[in-house]
């Protein structure tokens, strides 16, 4: 050690050992209850009565409708989403044109609204009373109560979710390769898939964890439009409330089980994306939804 | 200098537009133009009868809590993350977003388990004569729950960057722990806090998943005005529905208005320093 660095630097506040040790104390036993216990009880009810009963209750045919269902949406939403996420950050980050913030602000909407407010709206477009409910009825078409209904309340609610991963970091990483693609000849779509999507392949694989996360853990906006109609239009988060209120905690922990297990999926993937450069090290709070967009300066 | 203009506007911009018109705009013009249907006098009657306004009281009381506990917790949360090296920290850190990660559903069950009378946490509580499932502490803690992450990671990143100079130039002036941080590290922190209370309070005033199985449900005690709206849809009442969910989408815009004012200003403080 040299004498440099033996030279003891004041230390800084709130590094007094006893407040130290109190406040890690205090904090590390709300984590405890707030965050590491709701994860737990979900594991030990799961296995309560056994790996047999919790594999049987999982296996059961109403809990694998409501997974296929919920895949099923996942494999529709999350795509689409995506598609919107990418284009819309390619019109705002790579284009001037007026209006561009109030577009930030409309994008960042379904963040804001509660989801029973977004499930409560898709009714009275698609639904019997709403807007286009009685062409609907005519035409035969069933949206509301059925998948489609379920597809388009899971869309509006994570309609953000790539958008808001891509925008900033498209923002930071500028024009100047893009221009010099196209200058060099490059068509549109090759500039994207040589040039653009290189770079923003972290944040994009990052927000379509969080987008199909998010579709497949959503209960307020889809307990609206689905109808709750047991083996037919119950996703899992909807089955986990029916199993619950049917007094069956093991089945409900066990599904739950489910969707626990994706939601540490996503934080570990959080933290590998991360380590890439995606994520909150470029922009706070990213996965809180909230930031960045209004970062944008037109 | 003129910037060359790259291709794609059109398709992508297009592609934006319609998408947002369709999956944003129309719905929520439809719950406008239903609750509007209602006219005036019947609107103003619904969104103020007495159950309604129990509901209002209800969700901003809590919200208000939930939102209050998150300030303390959550700073000292950040504090820790980001000052003291500890074993585990980086797991903590991870485990920070679960109240995101984890389905509404979920949260609302596990809660409710741990914090009704015979769970973990409930049996204690109610042998001290504390009740939290079924009450109004019930909803405040899954509030605190599924919004604590927004205090939490507003702050954070803005502790990481605090100079320690500042903190040193106030020890040398001989300033006490307590008044140097009141005094000069909570002012610096004053702007990103903010931005997290208004997204943390919008966050519990829309919240539904997570509060229903905790609640206990009781009008006028512990409804809350999400509920509400999803009640008087059950009864096929849908213009009183669609009444009460426009109020939550005033609410809804208000907060969005006023957390983007707070971003702007936390970013201001943020690129000043």
């Amino acid at each position: 050690m040299t004498k440099l660095q033996s030279h003891r630097r004041p230390p800084r506040i709130g590094d007094a050992p006893v407040f130290r040790r109190t406040l890690l104390a205090v904090v590390l036993f709300f984590v405890a209850v707030i965050i590491v216990a709701p994860l737990a009880v979900i594991g030990v009810h799961a296995v309560s009565k056994g790996l047999p009963y919790f594999a049987a209750a999982i296996a059961e045919p109403d809990t694998r409708h409501a997974i296929m269902l919920t895949v099923l949406t996942a494999l529709i939403a999350v795509p689409i989403n995506t598609a919107f996420g990418i284009a819309a950050a390619w019109a705002i980050t790579k284009h001037d044109f007026p209006g561009r913030r109030l577009l930030l602000i409309l994008i960042e909407i379904p963040f804001s609204v509660s989801p029973i407010v977004a499930g409560v709206s898709y009714l009275f477009v698609y639904g019997l009373q709403g807007l286009f409910g009685p062409a609907l009825e005519a035409a035969d078409l069933k949206i509301m109560f059925a998948l489609p209904g379920i597809v388009l309340a899971s869309m509006f609610v994570t309609a953000p979710f790539v958008a808001r991963e891509l925008i900033p970091l498209m923002q930071a990483q500028g024009r100047d390769l893009e221009e010099a693609a196209t200058s060099l000849g490059a068509s549109g779509w090759r500039t994207f898939l040589t040039v653009t999507l290189p770079n923003i392949k972290w944040a994009l694989l990052y927000g379509v964890v969080l987008c199909n996360s998010r579709v497949m853990g959503e209960f307020g906006a889809v307990s609206v439009v689905s109808g709750n109609i047991r083996g037919q239009t119950n996703t899992l988060p909807l089955h986990i409330e029916l199993l619950y209120h049917d007094y069956d905690a093991v089945g409900a922990f066990a599904a739950a089980s489910i969707l626990a297990t994706l939601a540490i999926i996503t934080l570990v993937v959080k933290v590998v994306l991360e380590r890439q450069g995606a994520g909150r090290r470029n922009r706070p709070a990213s996965l809180a939804g909230n930031d960045s967009l209004s970062e944008v300066k037109p | 200098m003129k910037r060359r203009v790259l291709p794609g506007l059109p398709l992508s911009l297009g592609i934006t537009l319609v998408y947002a018109a369709i999956i944003i705009v129309l719905p929520l013009i439809a719950l406008v133009f239903k609750a509007a249907s209602l006219g005036p006098a019947d609107y103003w009657r619904i969104v103020t009868s007495d159950r309604a306004v129990a509901s209002y009281v209800v969700t901003v009381s809590c919200a208000l809590a939930a939102t209050l506990f998150n300030v303390v917790f959550g700073m000292a949360l950040a504090w820790v993350l980001v000052r003291y090296r500890f074993p585990g920290r980086r797991i903590i850190d991870a485990l920070v977003d679960l109240p995101f990660a984890l389905p509404t559903a979920v949260a609302g069950i596990s809660l409710t388990t741990l914090f009704a009378v015979n769970g973990w946490f409930g049996g204690p509580l109610s042998a001290l004569g504390i009740k939290v499932a079924y009450t109004p502490l019930g909803i405040m803690i899954a509030m605190a729950f599924t919004s604590l992450p927004f205090v939490v990671r507003t702050v954070q990143p803005v502790l990481e960057e605090l100079d320690p100079a500042l903190e040193e130039a106030a020890q040398t002036l001989g300033g006490s722990d307590l008044s140097i941080f009141a005094r000069v590290v909570l002012p610096l922190l004053t702007p990103a806090l903010l931005a997290g209370v208004s997204l943390s309070f919008a966050r519990s005033l829309g919240e539904f998943g997570a509060i229903i199985f905790i609640a206990g449900n009781q009008p006028f005690e512990t409804e809350i005005t999400a509920l509400l709206a999803f009640i008087r849809l059950e009864e096929y009442d849908y213009p009183a529905s669609a009444a009460i969910a426009s109020v939550m989408l005033i609410a809804a815009f208000v907060m969005l208005a006023v957390t983007n004012i707070m971003q702007a200003r936390a970013l201001r403080y943020t690129v000043r320093n």
